[in-house]
């Protein structure tokens, strides 16, 4: 089976989240970015299909951000091959033209199985793995919580619902699912693994410069919200944090 | 511009035989964006013998309801399939999903099918003469963005929890079409075949009166012990963010938000959660909350009654402390 993981960077929420001058956009000479969590599930998703039943895993992702580290990091995790897409710019780029961009880099390529994130945090106009799915027209389900074989051209998934609930469903490939986590933590890479992978592996460039980038919808503004109701906050050393709060649990008779 | 083009289509969630709670909210929201655009609420109902569950959807002007055995377990493609012929054969002004496990889905394969415009994640969506103005949750509730989506059909999928469900409720039944799928739905390349429940036999979090919850802050497996011991001591439970369920250090049956459990306890004690939506959507009925993060801009903040910004490993031995005096226990 030929596996596709499609990549993608997101703001790292750790680092604090500046605007821009023009009010709509977030300022990229503070930012800093980090593979989409649900991606990284989409990976290990992918090589547990490629250590219980063999699959040959190719990761393809948009160049910006440190993207080589998340592809080498790929690599050294037990990915085949890695594709970095090259040719367009970061700024400005919706989700739809994400998606138009993969469609352009899988032309050609043989993928029985797209996999990638069901959702990243910087969502507007969509989410990648579904707008790839209505484009490709390819049968898809997003919000998964594993991915299983049941013969060579048919896969079953089971999509989460609240409550702990979920639907196994059955999926004719090819197919695109929007991965929301595997079955197991992503696995770790030491980081001399990752160093060695630099230098022993490479990743391939991919140009996308040729596709038509699609309009998406007009930011006004972006804005850090004013919370309308905040916590009252407790201060002091640890222990008066730690009685306070338990003076609170008594008021509020949690305590006796 | 013909009357179907003003109107809002609300898409029905259902599952078990019950309708989604969102659902309600979406058709309250709908109700007013109804009336600003000069349109009609039409909620679409997609599946097998359901038609008695539209007595409860009355807030809409009419329930458009589809049924057939292959809409009865929902699949993305079989009901985008049937959404998309309906929407080309009378196009509406404005298509609203919850952001939830099937709404996420199908908004964004309609989004392609459709060439139509999509909003996710809605915050709020109001019209301002005839523009659509829709305000977007990002970055884990850090950031909102307001976008405006000009005068054509658009796609939008609102946050469970952004409008209340009351004004979506109505005790009168409304008036209900019933019809065949408008498309062949034999031969999908997507197929149902079953619910799988959730595992029982752990803790119940949903009855505990007391919850202490942990997110990816904890940091590590041995760390839970903290939690556990501060649970024992205040007669409650441990409960987890995704990440931590994810990590396989406790039961799927343990994790509140979204995809998890919905928790009303009496005290909710959040360490090192930040406060992504999906999470606070499992959490927000608690009576008490108190969070405690190291970082001062955490949207937990929002929703906590009391909060301490600071390194949890600093405050927690403390806790542990004042507790176990309390209850006469060496520290
Ligand atoms: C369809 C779908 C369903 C989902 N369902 C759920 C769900 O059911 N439940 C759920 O929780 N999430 C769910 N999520 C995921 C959700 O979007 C968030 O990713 C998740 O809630 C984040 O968990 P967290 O707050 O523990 O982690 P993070 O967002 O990484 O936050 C960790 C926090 O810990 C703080 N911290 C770090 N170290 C310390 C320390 N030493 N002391 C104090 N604070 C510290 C940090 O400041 C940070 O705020 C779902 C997502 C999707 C798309
Ligand atoms: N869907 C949501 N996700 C995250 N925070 C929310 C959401 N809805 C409301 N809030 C916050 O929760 C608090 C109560 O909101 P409300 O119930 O709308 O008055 C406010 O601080 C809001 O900012």
């Amino acid at each position: 089976m030929n596996i596709a993981v499609l990549l993608n960077m997101v703001p790292d929420l750790v680092e604090d989240l500046e605007l821009d001058a023009s009010g709509t956009a977030l300022d990229a000479q503070w930012m800093r970015y980090v593979l989409s969590e649900s991606d990284e599930h989409a990976l290990e998703q992918a090589l547990l299909l490629k250590d219980r039943h063999g699959a040959r895993v190719t990761v393809l992702a948009l160049d910006y951000g440190d993207v080589d580290e998340a592809l080498y990091s790929s690599l050294a995790k037990g990915a085949d091959e890695a594709v970095r897409l090259v040719g367009i710019p970061r700024e400005g780029l919706t989700k739809r033209a994400i998606a138009v961009a993969f469609r352009e880099a899988l032309r050609g390529m043989p993928a029985d199985l797209i996999l990638t994130g069901v959702f990243a945090i910087d969502d507007l106009d969509g989410h990648v793995a579904g707008l790839l799915a209505g484009l490709l027209d390819l049968p898809f389900v997003g919000v998964t919580r594993s991915v299983e074989p049941v013969c060579d051209d048919r896969v079953v998934v089971q999509k989460e619902y609240p409550g702990g609930l979920a639907a196994e469903i059955e999926v004719d490939l090819p197919a695109v699912i929007g991965v929301l986590s595997a079955p197991q933590p992503p696995r770790y890479v030491p980081v001399a693994r990752i160093r060695e992978t630099r230098r022993t592996r490479a990743v391939t460039a991919h140009d996308v410069s040729s596709i038509e980038i699609p309009p998406g919808p007009a930011i006004l503004r972006l804005l850090k919200p004013e919370p309308a109701k905040r916590a009252e906050m407790l201060a002091g050393s640890p222990e008066d944090i730690a009685r306070q709060m338990v003076a609170i649990l008594q008021e509020r008779g949690v305590l006796r | 511009m013909n009357q179907s083009g003003r109107d809002v289509w609300v898409y029905v969630e259902h599952l078990r035989g019950a309708v989604a709670e969102h659902t309600y909210e979406l058709l309250g929201k709908g109700r007013e964006l109804a009336g600003a655009l000069g349109g009609r609420l039409v909620a679409i109902f997609l599946g097998e013998g359901v038609h008695p569950l539209t007595d409860t959807l009355g807030a809409a002007d009419s329930v458009l309801c589809v049924e057939d055995a292959a809409l009865a377990g929902f699949t993305p493609q079989a009901h985008a399939s049937v959404l998309r012929s309906l929407a080309e054969q009378q196009p509406p002004r404005l298509l609203l999903f919850g952001a939830t496990s099937m709404g996420m889905d199908l908004a964004s394969l309609l989004s392609t099918t459709l060439r139509m415009p999509l909003v996710v994640n809605c915050r709020d969506i109001c019209v301002e003469d005839h523009r659509i103005i829709a305000t977007n949750q990002m970055c884990g509730g850090k950031l909102l963005c307001q976008a405006e989506i000009a005068d054509a059909p658009a796609i939008f999928t609102v946050l469970p929890g952004a409008f209340p469900a009351a004004q979506g409720k109505s005790d009168h039944p409304p008036a209900v079409q019933r019809i065949a799928t408008p498309v062949p739905l034999e031969g999908l390349r997507t197929r149902f075949v079953r619910l799988l429940e959730p595992a029982a036999g752990d803790v119940d979090i949903t009855k505990a009166p007391v919850l202490v919850a942990v997110g990816r802050g904890i940091q590590r497996q041995d760390n839970l012990a903290l939690a556990e011991e501060l649970a024992g001591l205040l007669g409650g439970a441990v409960c987890a963010s995704r990440p931590v369920i994810d990590q396989g250090w406790l039961p799927v049956t343990r994790q509140v938000g979204k995809s998890g459990m919905i928790v009303k306890p009496r005290f909710y004690l959040a360490l090192g959660i930040s406060g992504a939506s999906e999470h606070i959507e499992g959490m927000k009925g608690s009576e008490l909350v108190v969070a405690i993060n190291s970082d001062p801009k955490a949207p937990i903040f929002e929703v906590a009654d009391y909060g301490v910004v600071a390194d949890m490993f600093d405050i927690i031995p403390a806790l542990l402390g004042v507790l176990r005096a309390r209850k006469g226990l060496a520290a």
